[in-house]
């Protein structure tokens, strides 16, 4: 055994032959992230405002959430590869289906954290429910809204590596070579460079975040 | 056939839930390990990993949580650990674990598991001791009680429904988590979906899936019940979007 070949964690050399490799999964994992949850909010902002307007609804669509959480990610990818194939359109589907269910119950919760006495005083004011959504409780919910924006990002980063049951999941391919192959540098390298990606796309958010929402800031300020 | 009668059938055959031969096998070294193909065996292989994770998660971050929340001190510490936990794919943990001196097999597993399992109850037990009303310390201060009896006697009654939640949404998430095991060598429910998926039976992989989510639940309840029952009446709330 002596004789082994050294098998370093880190190993410099590692990531710069394979920066090609690396690169491509990483750019593979960051659209895989962005584009599901981008569909995830956009789905899940009109299913909480359904929710929350239509009181009958609201326990079916929470519940219903809910319940989806429970499936294991793995079997998730796995069963829908039948009928959507191997590859990226699997594991997106699988994607958006996770990060609704912290999408919709932040934006209900942020929706219902509204001061009732600010939506009062819009109607008394003469808006119109659209108006009322759009231009007074989406501004207060904000917050909570970005709150789990943040979570459903990072945790979608996170679960992009299952997706290497159907063959596409980003970093999460190489973590597997890796361990089926005892090759150290690789699993390491794309763990850390799947961290980074949550790191940088988690403060992205939370500087949009801020930039876009200056009363916030200047009331910490004052 | 469809894949829902392929799945119907897997659970309708008997021998898939007893095994071929019994729960559990020999190995080499004369113990015994959970058979591989018996839905009971896995199932009961499946909980007792979860209990293991969950037990020694609770175990480790209850006592820092409390001693933390009393003192007030090391919030941002219980953030950062949450916000870093969110990020590091399960997946990326179990590899590490395998070509590192841990190994693979269930005891990584329940490791790994443990160590997601461990920032949700930390936070939660954090959360909830330093939120208690400061009043209500003082005032029991006040009445001449030591600092383990306020800790005891005060704090953790009015902690308790956030504690329990973060003990069930830890548990419910971790034997939602398991299953990712079988594609380190581990057992559990997740060995009949890895297999469904190996030898392109999908109807095995639904009813993997089918199970987990159904065990998922029954824990959840399971321990919803257990919750409501060891909660006092007055401190029972019910909210809408409660984790």
């Amino acid at each position: 055994m002596e004789d082994a070949p050294p098998n370093p964690w880190l190993s410099w050399r590692y990531v710069e032959s394979n920066w090609s490799e690396l690169s491509a999964q990483l750019a593979n994992h960051a659209t895989l992230t962005l584009q599901a949850v981008a569909i995830a909010l956009a789905l899940a902002f009109p299913l909480a405002v359904l929710a929350r307007n239509v009181p009958w609804l609201t326990r079916p669509i929470l519940g219903f959430t809910g319940v989806l959480y429970t499936i294991p990610s793995l079997a998730l990818f796995a069963l829908l590869a039948p009928f959507t194939g191997i590859g990226r359109t699997t594991v997106l589907i699988g994607l958006v289906v996770y990060a609704l269910l912290v999408l919709v119950r932040n934006i209900i919760a942020g929706l219902e954290g509204v001061d009732r006495d600010v939506v009062d005083a819009a109607r008394g004011l003469g808006y119109s429910r659209l108006r009322l959504l759009w231009g007074v409780e989406l501004p207060n919910a904000l917050p909570s809204i970005v709150a789990g924006l943040r979570i459903a990002t990072v945790t979608t980063v996170a679960l992009v590596t299952v997706g290497v049951v159907v063959g596409y999941g980003g970093l999460g391919q190489l973590m597997f070579r890796g361990f089926q192959s005892n090759y150290r540098a690789q699993i390491a390298t794309s763990s850390i460079l799947s961290l980074l990606l949550a790191l940088v796309l988690d403060l992205t958010i939370v500087m949009v975040a801020r930039a876009s929402m200056p009363w916030a800031r200047s009331r910490r300020a004052s | 056939m469809s894949i829902w009668a392929q799945a119907w059938e897997f659970l309708s055959t008997g021998v898939n839930w007893t095994g071929q031969n019994g729960l559990t096998r020999p190995t080499f070294d004369g113990g015994w390990r959970f058979a591989n193909d018996s839905i009971l065996a896995l199932s009961i292989e499946h909980l007792y990993m979860s209990f293991a994770a969950v037990a020694l998660a609770a175990l480790t971050a209850l006592p820092l949580g409390i001693t933390l929340g009393h003192a007030r001190r090391g919030g941002g510490l219980t953030v950062a650990l949450s916000n870093v936990s969110r990020a590091m794919p399960t997946l990326a943990l179990l590899t590490l674990f395998a070509a590192s001196a841990i190994g693979f097999g269930n005891r990584a597993v329940i490791l790994a598991a443990a160590i997601f399992a461990f920032p949700l109850i930390l936070t939660n037990a954090f959360t909830g001791i330093s939120d208690v009303d400061a009043d209500v310390r003082e005032a029991a201060e006040g009445q001449g009680l030591t600092r383990l009896q306020v800790a005891v006697r005060v704090e953790l009654p009015l902690a308790w429904p956030l504690i329990a939640a973060g003990l069930r949404t830890s548990a419910s998430q971790t034997v939602a988590t398991v299953p990712l095991a079988a594609l380190v060598a581990g057992g559990g429910l997740g060995v009949i979906i890895n297999t469904g998926l190996a030898t392109q039976r999908y109807g095995e992989v639904l009813a993997g899936g089918v199970l987990v989510a159904a065990l998922t639940l029954a824990v959840d309840a399971g321990l919803g019940a257990l919750q409501r029952r060891l909660t006092p009446r007055y401190r029972r709330t019910t909210s809408l979007v409660s984790a």
